[in-house]
């Protein structure tokens, strides 16, 4: 058999496969809407297979049992959207401050506040500022088709041991939602040997874990070490993919769902006669600051287009550092750019 | 064991703790429960946020520090991945009551198999001796400078009866360590605590009544006094629940 396997999915469910398939080991998590069916997903898929799964009584249990099972060793992840993921912020910073991997998705639904269910891009900052307290960060990554959310599930376990970190998905609802022809492809989970793991002191030898830092020197040195961490982050975990590029005067820059629409906003423009090209970060902790500054001075304008307000552009605009003006195209509230509103931005913009 | 031993898992060194402080007494009891049921190289302790965080510098197996009121949640993860560890978490009453009242009602609602020791003095003592979920009702802290007054700031949570009334646990009781007595009654309710555990029969807990002579404003002495003669007839002593398994011996007079 060639281990290639080609099936309908849904984003919330090709997400939990891809986990699955990521080596992880055990799910904790509350349901909310857009993303419940990873829940489910996982309910009905994990224990068959031997491994752990816990409905938690909130979100914040949830990350909580994340923390521990990381700390024995287990690849573990927890899922939610916006006002789960709020919930979860001190207990990322501090998986980010003991050095624990952890898998988080978030598929993102409007808000502030309870806001709605539909699709929204609008917790960008909370996601790749950090969105805990103190110093720290996720990786971050952000798919725009369902399998790309399959296959940045499984990669995310293994940046997350690599680099002891949480590494966050982050999806939006209409990624969770959709359904789309997905390649399950047969892969090799290789976990790093992890010599910094609780063991119950079995080898004589015992560890503790704790962010507990009251000396301000020892304390000011894990913020050094992490400061370190996430700068060796660039270049070799930078993603993103580009849409004709090479001679383009117009740049769009949009991921997940807005980088998909963007895609069809420059065939249509390019059909046209504009030269308009696409850059779609995928990794937005690292973020691919210097591919599109290496565009930018061949610019005559960058328009970003996302599903929050701004938020995007400002990451955009640090890139670009005024080589070309920076407009931005964005819906709020749970509505998806259409591709025409985009062109007609641009169409805007070049008169 | 006799008290003149000392448990190889418990630290020689000084503690931060107050003189009179409950804490130390019941370190030492866990400490002697651990080695005594050869449980040094299969334990994880998770320790809490509150005076009692720093159990990791004096108890001396593994230990991972939680959040506020998470330490059953991070237990829970630990003991789901390595069923065959020992797991316990140490909390006091600001942690385990306020804060933390899901995390511990739902660790045991699961019946979680894990083990509680939580330790009651009626304030936060690393703040400054606030007023906590179980102070008494009428009793001065920091932040009910003319008394807990119940009409306006509720009253004093019991928590081994708010969980023993819940189908999971398979072992909850009540001690205190006030006294000699208490201690020894303690250390028996501890080991009874945490055979249910090895013995997988589900979530147990130990509410240890203890003195913060420091938050009371009392000495070491007279807090003893007072958690007799205040905290008892408020947190009544005994037994709440008891696995038929674990049924014989009781924790004595």
């Amino acid at each position: 058999m060639s281990g290639l396997e080609k099936v309908l999915m849904k984003g919330n469910d090709a997400m939990a496969e891809g986990a699955i398939r990521g080596g992880c080991d055990a799910y904790f998590g509350y349901p909310i809407t857009p993303q419940s069916e990873m829940l489910e997903y996982m309910a009905r898929r994990l224990p068959a297979l031997g491994k752990v799964f816990v409905q938690a009584e909130s979100e914040i249990a949830g990350i909580s049992m994340v923390y521990g099972a990381a700390a024995v060793g287990a690849r573990a992840m927890t899922s939610s959207s916006g006002p789960g993921i709020s919930l979860m912020q001190e207990t990322i910073s501090t998986l980010a401050a003991a050095e624990l991997p952890a898998v988080i998705v978030n598929v993102m639904r409007a808000g502030p506040g309870v806001g709605g269910i539909l699709p929204a891009q609008a917790d960008y900052f909370q996601a790749t500022r950090g969105g805990g307290h103190g110093d720290h960060h996720s990786l971050v990554l952000a798919p725009w088709s369902v399998q790309e959310a399959m296959d940045l599930t499984s990669l995310a376990f293994d940046l997350a041991d690599k680099y002891r970190n949480p590494c966050m998905v982050l999806a939006d609802g209409l990624l969770g939602q959709a359904m789309e022809p997905v390649v399950l492809e047969d892969r090799e989970v290789a976990a790093p040997a992890k010599d910094w793991i609780l063991t119950g002191a079995a080898q004589g030898e015992r560890k503790v874990i704790t962010t507990l830092r009251l000396d301000p020197e020892e304390l000011e040195a894990l913020n050094r070490r992490l400061e370190a961490k996430y700068a060796g982050l660039t270049p070799q975990e930078v993603r993103y993919s580009t849409h004709l590029v090479d001679d383009a005067e117009y740049l769009l820059v949009g991921y997940g769902t807005c980088g998909r629409v963007a895609r069809s906003a420059v065939d249509e423009l390019r059909a046209a006669g504009f030269r308009v090209g696409l850059m779609r970060p995928i990794s937005l902790f690292p973020f691919p600051y210097e591919p599109i500054r290496a565009l930018a001075s061949q610019l005559r304008a960058v328009l970003v287009v996302e599903m929050s307000a701004g938020q995007l552009l400002q990451d955009v605009e640090l890139a670009v550092q005024n080589r070309a003006p920076v407009h931005l195209v964005n819906r709020l509230g749970g509505i998806v750019p259409g591709a025409d509103e985009i062109v007609l931005k641009l169409r805007e913009l070049i008169q | 064991m006799t008290p003149a031993d000392h448990p190889a898992v418990l630290t020689k060194d000084k503690t931060h703790y107050c003189p009179g402080c409950s804490h130390g007494i019941v370190e030492r009891l866990v400490a002697e429960v651990i080695e005594e049921l050869d449980l040094c190289s299969r334990t994880i302790g998770v320790a809490p946020i509150g005076c009692s965080i720093l159990i990791y510098d004096h108890l001396l197996v593994d230990f991972i520090s939680a959040l506020h009121g998470r330490a059953p949640a991070v237990a829970t993860g630990i003991k789901r991945m390595r069923p065959d560890l020992f797991v316990f978490t140490y909390q006091g009453d600001g942690d385990i009551a306020a804060i933390g009242t899901a995390e511990l009602v739902h660790a045991a609602l699961r019946g979680e198999n894990i083990t509680i020791v939580f330790v009651n003095n009626t304030v936060y003592g690393m703040t400054g001796g606030q007023m906590a979920p179980t102070t008494l009702p009428g009793q001065l802290t920091t932040s009910s400078p003319t008394g807990r007054d119940s009409a306006v700031a509720g009253f004093a949570v019991r928590v081994a009866e708010l969980v023993s009334s819940q189908d999971g646990p398979a072992y909850v009781a009540r001690t205190t360590v006030a006294d000699p007595k208490g201690v020894m009654r303690t250390k028996r309710a501890i080991e009874k605590a945490f055979r249910a555990q090895l013995l997988g029969l589900g979530f147990s807990l130990v509410e240890v009544l203890g003195a913060c002579p420091t938050g009371l404003g009392l000495t070491p002495v007279d807090a003893c006094a007072w958690v007799r003669d205040s905290m008892i007839p408020h947190y009544p002593l005994g037994e709440f629940r008891v696995h038929e398994r674990l049924a014989g011996a009781a924790l004595g007079a």
